[in-house]
């Protein structure tokens, strides 16, 4: 997909005035947070268990190439094969090479954002071998040709009439006047589409959750199954994956699932948890004869020992954006990059460069909900304020934006100006404001005021009141 | 070339070069002695509390569990809850000495031991442990566990000995590493397959089966 995340602005506009869209995203966006606390809640050790699984993330970051090393071996010594990436490009090549080698025509693939940052669908189709995205939501973009809107629920902004329309129009060797008498009947034709390519394909890709270097396993995390028989059923497999997935035990890699799927659908644990590790032993009778790890950095090594090194915590559970008033209201896709809302603000621009990724680390009310629900305390705000300073010293933020803060700068560093135009702006919009308390119109803040009104203030400032309440304290 | 530069870069970024022997003796003796973390409480049960608990979340997860007196009921229970169920009286089961020996001849059920195929409506397969904290089963590979039997079928039963429900995962691993360590695969399955991808709203059985029915055995066998 092409990246538009220089156009946020004008996305988050057209995405506003969607009413499909609209009507998707009032529909999940409650079911997220009110599913979230429900596991919760029934877990007093959560918050105990979130410090746990920081914690072990931060142990694994600071030993990140001893684990790596360790984790290969581990890969090597159970039979499987290692491929290291520094690019996408490398990555890409080395998955092509793999089906090629296998004589593959068509290759399934489970959920995989890691194959969705290097456009592997693409690629591979450019060189003869074809993708099936099997997991439900990644199927229907598929045949609809567009991007994943959402790290973990990839489809969610599509409506019941999207889903039946793209199959009438791509299952056409079934009967054209079938009806659609419930989501189940969707669910049913997608399965038994799936199935005939689960049993063609002689490749299947899946992403992973975990690398444990203990046993050289690789970890998927699925509900409904696709990715199980995606890594089962044909003769290679095929893990691509960021060097970030790294954990040293399978104690920790449990430590961590306690946290992953209650943040991320609320389910206590999903339904499909699998370690896989190496190919067929002997006396198996199912399972892939080989087994290849493409392990990709694409920037993410570049993180160790910056401000965004904590990123490399992240376990991609969605949270962040499940409870992000401006994903809420735009959707993914409006971000333009392969990972939206927080956690892909700050994530975007380190993989594909601050200039590209331009207005994201912006997109952003510095509300903290992000923050307060990631199960490994990523300090999402502060990061997105890293890259909204680094993008204004490069000067690359718009003219009005950069005026504005300039003014601002200049009372902010002069205190007593600062009050005295405070105190005159108050009263003044105190004035205005007073008969019905907020404003739904605000001269330079056009946009701000088009999706919500401003408050009127209380006729005094922050810093009067405050002067005020310290003075009858005293 | 790729493998040097990013373990070079790691290390640019971590200010430093490869770690030294004594520190990587450390990290090594940790993996080697895997620190538990935090266990939940509900995860640290007695016998019969686990056996419950374990029911009650298979239950809530959309399965189904009944216990049996011993493993010779296993045939009877089996016919009983297809006729339920509606389903033909056939299945596959996988190779396992325990589900071999079973006195299916007394009953009508047609079985065959083996790898399912596309085809196979119901499996019987038998579980290596269950957990409680969360309802959860493992299932890993081997010449008596072929893990097709645990996705293709839209029926799967399972067979699991009560002594073999654990109050959290860390006990099962424990046991699957005195076993002699990783399978190939190991599959943690918690209910029957599902999907939320149309509207959010929840639908079993979408790639994998669409009951999970297991059967607790209590006695020795
Ligand atoms: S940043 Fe945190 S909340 Fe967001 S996806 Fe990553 S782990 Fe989850």
């Amino acid at each position: 997909m092409l990246l538009t995340t220089e156009a946020f602005k004008q996305n988050a506009t057209g995405a506003m005035a969607d009413a499909g869209l609209q009507k998707a995203l009032a529909r999940a966006k409650p079911q997220f947070a009110k599913k979230r606390q429900a596991a919760m809640d029934k877990l007093p050790e959560f918050e105990a268990l979130r410090e746990t699984a920081k914690n072990i993330k931060n142990h694994t970051i600071a030993n990140l190439d001893f684990y790596l090393e360790t984790y290969a071996a581990a890969v090597e010594a159970s039979g499987g094969h290692v491929h290291w990436c520094a690019t996408a490009d490398d990555a890409r090549q080395a998955v092509l090479k793999i089906c090629r080698d296998a004589g593959a025509k068509t290759v399934t693939k489970g959920k995989s954002m890691v194959t969705e940052e290097i456009h592997l669908n693409d690629y591979l189709e450019a060189n003869g071998v074809t993708p099936v995205e099997t997991d439900l939501g990644e199927y229907i973009l598929q045949l609809r040709r567009e991007p994943p809107s959402h790290i973990i629920g990839p489809a969610f902004h599509l409506n019941r009439e999207d889903w039946e329309d793209t199959f009438r129009k791509v299952h056409t060797d079934l009967p054209a006047d079938r009806v659609f008498r419930e989501r189940r009947d969707i669910l049913t034709e997608a399965r038994g589409k799936l199935r005939q390519q689960f049993l063609a394909a002689d490749v299947g890709i899946t992403g992973a959750n975990f690398l444990v270097a203990e046993t050289g396993s690789s970890v998927i995390v699925t509900n409904e199954g696709n990715g199980d028989l995606t890594q089962t059923l044909p003769r290679v497999h095929v893990v691509v994956t960021g060097i970030e997935k790294i954990v040293p035990t399978i104690e920790d890699t449990l430590a961590l699932l306690r946290v992953l799927a209650r943040s991320a659908t609320g389910q206590d644990m999903s339904v499909y948890t699998t370690f896989s590790t190496g190919g067929r032993r002997a006396g198996d009778p199912d399972g892939p004869q080989e087994y290849h790890v493409v392990l990709l950095d694409n920037g993410r090594s570049g993180m160790v020992g910056t401000p965004f090194q904590d990123m490399l915590r992240c376990i991609r559970c969605a949270a962040c954006m499940n409870h992000c008033p401006v994903y809420g209201a735009v959707g993914g896709h409006a971000y333009g990059s392969t990972y939206p809302g927080p956690m892909g603000a700050v994530l975007t621009p380190m993989l594909v460069g601050v200039e590209a990724a331009g207005q994201l680390p912006n997109a952003s009310t510095f509300c903290g909900k992000c923050e307060s629900v990631c199960p490994v305390k990523i300090p999402l705000p502060n990061m997105m304020r890293h890259w909204r300073d680094r993008e204004f010293e490069r000067h690359l933020g718009p003219p009005a934006m950069r005026y504005g803060l300039v003014f601002w700068g200049f009372f902010a560093r002069r205190p007593a100006l600062y009050r005295l135009g405070t105190r005159f702006m108050a009263m003044g919009l105190g004035f205005l404001g007073a008969k019905r308390g907020r404003f739904s119109y605000l001269a330079f803040a056009g946009a701000w005021t088009k999706a919500r009104d401003f408050p009127a203030p209380e006729g005094t400032s922050f810093f009067a009141q405050y002067a005020a309440r310290q003075k009858a304290a005293r | 070339m790729s493998r040097e530069m990013i373990i070079g870069a790691v290390q640019r970024g971590l200010k430093r070069g490869p770690l030294p022997a004594d520190q990587k003796a450390m990290l090594a003796g940790r993996m080697a002695r895997p620190p538990r973390h935090l266990i939940p409480a509900r995860g640290q049960l007695d016998h019969e509390a686990r056996v419950a608990l374990f029911m009650m979340y298979v239950e809530r997860e959309f399965g189904t569990a009944v216990r049996l007196p011993g493993l010779a009921d296993v045939p009877a229970a089996v016919a009983d809850y297809l006729a339920r169920q509606n389903l033909a009286p056939a299945l596959v089961a996988s190779p396992h000495p325990d589900l071999e020996t079973l006195p299916f001849a007394d009953t009508m059920l047609n079985v065959r031991f083996g790898v399912s195929s596309p085809r196979d409506a119901v499996s019987l397969t038998h579980a290596f442990a269950g957990i409680a904290e969360t309802g959860t089963l493992m299932l890993p590979s081997g010449p008596t566990r072929p893990t097709s039997n645990n996705l293709l079928p839209d029926n799967a039963l399972v067979v699991l000995p009560a002594a073999m429900i654990f109050g959290c995962y860390e006990d099962a691993f424990d046991l699957l590493r005195a076993a002699g360590g990783m399978p190939r695969n190991v599959m943690l399955v918690t209910g029957p397959s599902r999907s939320a991808d149309i509207e959010q709203t929840l639908e079993l059985g979408a790639h994998g089966p669409r009951r999970l029915h297991i059967m607790i055995i209590d006695g020795e066998g």
